[in-house]
């Protein structure tokens, strides 16, 4: 090969930057998802709305209530699974149940590297 | 007919994933087996695709490659062509970097126009050097960003091109501006290959297949992150992203049909990759254009796959000849010598004739 002296260092980096994952989790204990602290579940059995729903449309949820709560005020949420309304709020109604941020919202959020830009403005319980 | 036929395959392939992981319920295929072999196949076929353009001899420099040769005539400044047509190895460093970062010879990219009568003008045309710019940094930028799905803990970097990329916290989850830019860009590469008639006659499906496919997983991404039906839990995600490399693969309940068929289209690009135009990836640090000093002017090259030519000089010639030469009324170059002396001077330039072979 020509230039071997280039390229064979090239396609190194190459390989090294492409396999970057695969180096750099080693000698990291196996991942596993985080253990979420729930509400007790003898005072709340369900969530809002199912645990699959709300796994992937909890953003979507508040997004919404918040709308509803800068256009009317607060405003009741009817869920069909609890039969039973909620009051459109982060911190009166979700933070409620899920007292501790640390060890429900940010153990999801710290291991998929999303970072909700509320608690800039809102309080954490 | 190229077009359709190029999207009718990438249509295909996402009915594959549709049908094979999301009711057939193969997961494992399509999650681990698929995903391992695509990686495999990519950086090999990378390597062995690279090596095999290494073997190939690059003979001699390019003298004029944008500008004019430099220090040909005192009246070419030195100094207009140092990242042209630069004669340094410095200068070569400074022109691959402009080259590969900011796709410099793209950026001279012209138009040929006519005009009334018989004039044609050429007129510089940066559309196409814009949008593949855009396309590039945004597929890179999406690449480095999902690297929060590989890694535990998730590096800093990551989270700040994240928060970078969503700064302007349209929507929840927030809106990726590199999301939406690269649909722009790939919109405008597709477009222009099927409404500029002259781009259009030259296009293949390998020009189209590629765009549909990325286009492809850059839609079945979006949906997956904004669309209702077709989101996807996130944690089952990380969990199988998380075994695929720390090589203990699990494939966990929970993960929606879109994140197949994301993947799967992906695990395409990178199994086609080493076989097709992309490789350009590779290939544009191997420009010889590009990355090759042009000092033939001040350096002797010699072509490497030069034969061995068996030469014979007019030195040896003449001291073979020499008395027949001065007999003859020749001119020659030593005057003829003693007897002794001249057979000693024979073998000695025979020597000297094998050493040059
Ligand atoms: C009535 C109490 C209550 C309220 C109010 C409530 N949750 Fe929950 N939430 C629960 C319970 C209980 C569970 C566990 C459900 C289960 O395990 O099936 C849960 C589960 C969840 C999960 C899924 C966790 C997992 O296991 O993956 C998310 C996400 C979530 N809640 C977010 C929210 C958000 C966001 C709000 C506010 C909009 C909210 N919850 C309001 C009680 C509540
Ligand atoms: C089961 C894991 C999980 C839990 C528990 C959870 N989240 Fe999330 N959350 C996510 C994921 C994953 C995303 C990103 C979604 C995506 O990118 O598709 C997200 C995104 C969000 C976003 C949008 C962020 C953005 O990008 O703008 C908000 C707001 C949010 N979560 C609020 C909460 C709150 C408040 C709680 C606690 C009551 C909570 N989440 C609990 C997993 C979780
Ligand atoms: C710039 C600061 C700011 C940020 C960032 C912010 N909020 Fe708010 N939010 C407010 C303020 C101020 C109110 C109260 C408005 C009022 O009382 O008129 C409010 C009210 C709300 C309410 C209704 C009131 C209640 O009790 O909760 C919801 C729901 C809400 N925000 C959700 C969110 C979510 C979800 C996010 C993140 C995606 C977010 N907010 C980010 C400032 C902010
Ligand atoms: C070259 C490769 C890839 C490209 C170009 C690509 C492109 C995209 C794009 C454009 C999005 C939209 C949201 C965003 O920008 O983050 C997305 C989302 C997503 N991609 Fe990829 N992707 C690639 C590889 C992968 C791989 C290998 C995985 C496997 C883990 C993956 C998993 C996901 C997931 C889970 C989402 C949803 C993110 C969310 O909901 O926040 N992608 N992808």
């Amino acid at each position: 090969m020509y230039d071997a002296k280039k390229i064979i260092p090239g396609l190194i980096i190459f390989a090294l930057f492409f396999t970057f994952p695969f180096w750099f989790n080693l000698g990291t204990a196996a991942y596993t998802t985080p253990e979420l602290e729930l509400p007790d579940p003898e005072e709340h059995e369900h969530c809002i709305e199912s645990t699959e729903y709300m796994r992937a449309e909890h953003m979507a949820m508040l997004d919404e209530w918040r709308d509803i709560y800068v256009r009317d005020g607060y405003q009741e949420y009817w869920s069909e699974l609890n039969q039973e309304y909620f009051l459109t709020s982060l911190t009166k109604t979700c933070m409620d149940c899920h007292s501790d941020k640390e060890k429900f919202c940010d153990r999801c959020h710290e291991a998929t590297a999303v970072d909700p830009y509320c608690w800039d403005c809102h309080i954490e319980p | 007919m190229k077009a359709i036929y190029s999207l009718i395959l990438v249509v295909a392939l996402i009915l594959i994933a549709i049908v094979g992981a999301g009711l057939l319920g193969i997961g494992y295929l399509f999650g681990v087996i698929i995903p391992y072999l695509a990686v495999l196949v990519f950086v090999v076929g990378f390597v062995v695709r690279v090596v095999s353009w290494g073997r190939s001899p690059v003979p001699f420099r390019i003298p004029t490659t944008c500008g004019q040769a430099r220090k040909s005539l005192p009246m070419f400044k030195d100094k207009w062509n140092r990242l042209d047509n630069p004669g340094t190895k410095l200068g070569v460093v400074g022109r691959m970097f402009f080259e590969i970062v900011l796709f410099r010879s793209l950026f001279r990219n012209t138009r040929v126009e006519m005009h009334q009568g018989p004039h044609i003008a050429y007129s510089s045309s940066k559309w196409l050097w814009l949008f593949a710019l855009m396309f590039h940094f945004t597929f890179l930028l999406i690449f480095l960003r999902h690297m929060r799905f590989f890694t535990e803990p998730v590096p800093g970097v990551f989270v700040m091109m994240d928060q970078m990329d969503s700064m302007f916290q349209i929507l929840t989850p927030a809106l990726y501006l590199s999301s939406v830019l690269i649909l722009v860009a790939l919109g405008y590469l597709l477009l222009r290959r099927l409404l500029v008639p002259t781009v259009r006659y030259i296009s293949q499906p390998a020009d189209y297949f590629p765009l549909f496919l990325i286009i492809g997983i850059v839609i079945s991404g979006m949906l997956m992150r904004y669309i209702g039906v077709f989101k996807t839990d996130l944690m089952p995600v990380k969990e199988l992203a998380m075994g695929l490399v720390q090589f203990s693969p699990t494939v966990p309940d929970g993960i929606g049909t879109t994140f197949y068929v994301h993947l799967f289209l992906v695990s395409v690009l990178l199994i086609y990759f080493p076989f097709s135009k992309l490789m350009h990836l590779g290939g544009v640090f191997l420009s010889p254009t590009r990355n090759l000093p042009n000092d033939s002017r001040e350096k002797r090259h010699v072509n490497p796959w030069n034969y061995p030519v068996k030469f014979h000089t007019y030195e040896a010639y003449e001291d073979e000849n020499r008395k027949a030469m001065v007999e003859a009324g020749l001119p020659v170059e030593k005057p003829l010598e003693e007897e002794t002396e001249e057979t000693s001077g024979e073998e000695a330039s025979d020597d000297n004739a094998e050493k040059k072979e």
